[in-house]
């Protein structure tokens, strides 16, 4: 019986679905058998930051409406052995499920699979609701900015009506020398404001924009610092305990300034 | 700006200006901001909020729990938990001595 963990936000852009599909191959690579579910119903995403659009037959949509098959619905990754992903509709929008259906979907997928992570869109709307319905867990992502802490805020009060209490936290894009440069917010400075456990921090990193270019998830790119910070966080949701990662850059320049006290 | 974060402009805004970075700012209102938006109760939480006063405040003093008023108010860089309680008579309490 696995475990189905909602991936949400509140704002857009901050990187959800790069997360969901990150940690869902970080943890297909460690043998956990995946399914990823797109519940941004009308803008899809997931597919083509996985580079699986081109194999889509059915959706989410066609499963709760019992016109496809669940099983033939999930199109199964060629390049890791147990990552699949049941696709959001492109064509219907968010009323197109209930929240009862999305709980029934989420339940069938956990007698197959180890871990199920739902891909939530933006917002607080049908959308939100749908994609936590199912949900045992929640991770909330945000950025160092004011206004995703703040929508980020706002989804750890309403995860609690969803019964859905103490999310984990992910603080994605982070840029040290800005932290550096006391012209952003620290990890502790977020923590402090929301309250929440932390489980992770990725560093702002141009190789997100490069893979998702290529459809590549960047979790299995050894020299992406933004995966590296991926597959630890995939390894601290198996119960590894892992620390966080130096975001301190390597190089001769950073070497340099740390030898003249620049660096906290 | 170089994402390094080591530019000639940078160095010279920290030797001269030696103003504190934006991060200070965005901390500061974000936590304002916050306390107007978690301070944005439902209507169960605020009734039930004013219950649990009412029955504390009971305990000492008789009030007009029909003009018992409770409600934020909002100022400039402050918000506050303002309650209205009309008192109609105040317990005579057992001095101890």
């Amino acid at each position: 019986m696995g475990e189905a963990i909602v991936i949400t936000s509140g704002k857009g852009g901050v990187g959800k679905t790069t997360t969901t599909a990150n940690l869902g191959a970080a943890l297909a690579t460690m043998g956990q058998r995946v399914a990823l579910v797109d519940a941004d119903i009308g803008l899809r995403n997931l597919d083509v930051v996985l580079g699986l659009e081109n194999r889509i037959v059915y959706d989410l949509v066609d499963v709760v409406e019992g016109f496809a098959k669940l099983k033939t619905s999930l199109i199964k990754d060629k390049r890791f052995e147990n990552l699949y992903l049941l696709p959001a509709a492109q064509t219907k929008d968010k009323t197109a499920v209930s929240p009862d259906q999305m709980r029934q979907l989420v339940s069938d997928l956990k007698q197959d699979f180890d871990i199920i992570l739902i891909d939530c869109p933006a917002g607080i709307e049908q959308g939100f609701r749908n994609a936590v319905a199912g949900a045992d867990k929640a991770i909330v992502v945000c950025t160092p900015e004011v206004s995703s802490v703040r929508d980020a805020d706002r989804i750890v009060g309403l995860l609690e009506a969803h019964e859905l209490r103490q999310p984990l936290l992910i603080i994605n894009r982070i840029r040290p020398a800005m932290v550096r440069r006391g012209d952003m917010m620290d990890i502790d400075d977020i923590i402090e404001i929301l309250a929440i456990e932390l489980l992770g921090v990725v560093p702002d990193d141009d190789a997100i924009v490069v893979s998702t270019n290529r459809g590549e998830p960047a979790s299995v790119n050894q020299n992406s610092r933004a995966g590296e910070a991926y597959r630890n966080i995939a390894r601290r949701l198996l119960g590894e305990q892992v620390p966080l990662m130096n975001l301190e850059e390597a190089g001769l320049l950073n070497r340099l300034r740390r030898m003249m006290g620049r660096s906290r | 700006m170089s994402r390094s974060g080591w530019s000639l402009s940078d160095f010279i805004s920290r030797v001269f200006a030696r103003e504190e970075g934006s991060r200070a700012v965005a901390k500061d209102r974000l936590r304002l901001v916050l306390i107007h938006d978690r301070a944005d109760m439902a209507p169960e939480m605020m009734e039930a909020l004013k219950n649990d006063m009412l029955r504390v405040i009971s305990e000492y003093m008789d009030i007009d729990s029909e003009g018992f008023k409770v409600d934020f108010e909002r100022h400039e860089d402050a918000m506050a938990l303002v309650a209205n309680i009309p008192i109609r008579a105040v317990k005579r309490h057992g001095i101890t001595t």
